[in-house]
């Protein structure tokens, strides 16, 4: 890991926090309050909030896990920085892709 | 006591050695080479802990075997005396030392004087915050120990090591010193600082007491804000 990587990884941590924080008093919610999945959907189906919310959540956790699966790749198998940057580079596009799916799914109207 | 003996494929073997009240590792590592086998190789200098040659791994911890006594790390009147970890091995307890000091000359570890020696002599003084950093961390007797205790070296060859960034920050603090920058610059790229995991298993068996991870954690911050003022 250079200064670089280092610097982003450290930058979508502070990101992330204080969003799983939130994250996960909204699941305590939803679950103690027994809400279902219309009324879920009710609360986020057009919202500016919950889109932003959720979509800067999904961004930072792509870039925070990519440098982090980079350098367990480094660390643990026989790829160099190049070939583990590129899997890894890969793996955050998925989870990207698979994390905008599932925002657009719940708050587009 | 059992001894590595051979190359990287070799295998330990078992000696007696006499217990004595009041002897070190490193006087049993010499007993057997002067009565039981001669042809034991095995390295040392000063033998009161200034030189930093006769590290050895002693029951799975690299230790300075010239100050290590035998009372407090035998096992049940047992040693396992290896090379250290994460360098190569020459024969028996040597190392071959080279790619240690390769990466303390990757990280910029000898000092650059800004002054030449037609100028007097720079002012320093020592309870400067720059300089009590660098006193803190200077003692370092490169023996290595640090290195072979060190997760991040074992799983990652690039990484430069914690004696190379602890040598590397106490010539960032050093306000005589004039390539600061290209320090900064080595130390943040890939195989530098960052790599670190802070395990701190250096600082644990320093035999010097110092603290390469504080060191390195200070090269992080220091790296950080040299990238954000675009200094490197």
């Amino acid at each position: 890991m250079n200064v670089r990587l280092y610097l982003w990884q450290r930058l979508t941590a502070a990101v992330i926090a204080p969003l799983v924080l939130v994250h996960v008093a909204v699941i305590f919610y939803a679950t103690r309050k027994g809400l279902s999945a219309a009324d879920i959907l009710a609360r986020t189906r057009g919202s500016l909030t919950w889109a932003s919310f959720y979509g800067v959540f999904v961004v930072a956790a792509a870039i925070h896990a990519t440098i982090g699966v980079r350098n367990v790749l480094t660390e643990w198998s026989p790829l160099r920085d190049r070939g583990a940057g590129l899997l890894a580079s890969a793996f955050g596009v998925l989870l990207f892709l698979l994390g905008a799916r599932a925002v657009v799914a719940v708050v587009l109207p | 006591m059992s001894l590595w003996r051979g190359g990287e494929e070799g295998r330990y073997e078992t000696y007696k050695v006499p217990l004595r009240e009041n002897q070190t590792v490193l006087d049993v590592v010499t007993f057997v080479q002067r009565h039981l086998d001669p042809t034991l190789s095995y390295r040392f200098a000063c033998r009161v802990g200034m030189c930093g040659s006769c590290a050895m791994t002693v029951n799975g911890r690299p230790r300075w075997t010239c100050r290590t006594h035998v009372s407090r790390v035998a096992a049940r009147g047992q040693l396992e005396i290896g090379p250290l970890e994460n360098l190569p091995v020459i024969k028996d307890l040597t190392t071959d030392m080279r790619p240690f000091f390769e990466k303390w000359q990757q990280a910029k570890g000898a000092f650059v004087p800004s002054r030449t020696r037609r100028e007097d002599f720079a002012p320093i003084r020592p309870d400067t915050p720059a300089r009590i950093a660098a006193d803190a961390a200077i003692e370092c007797i490169n023996c290595a120990i640090c290195y072979a205790a060190c997760d991040t070296v074992r799983w990652n060859s690039d990484y430069l090591g914690p004696a190379a960034l602890n040598r590397a920050w106490t010539l960032v603090n050093d306000v005589r010193d004039g390539a600061t920058s290209e320090r900064l610059q080595a130390v943040a790229a890939s195989g530098g600082c960052h790599a670190c995991h802070s395990h701190q298993s250096c600082q644990e068996l320093c035999p010097q007491q110092l603290n390469p991870t504080a060191s390195i954690a200070g090269l992080k911050r220091r790296t950080m804000w040299a990238y954000l003022g675009g200094e490197i």
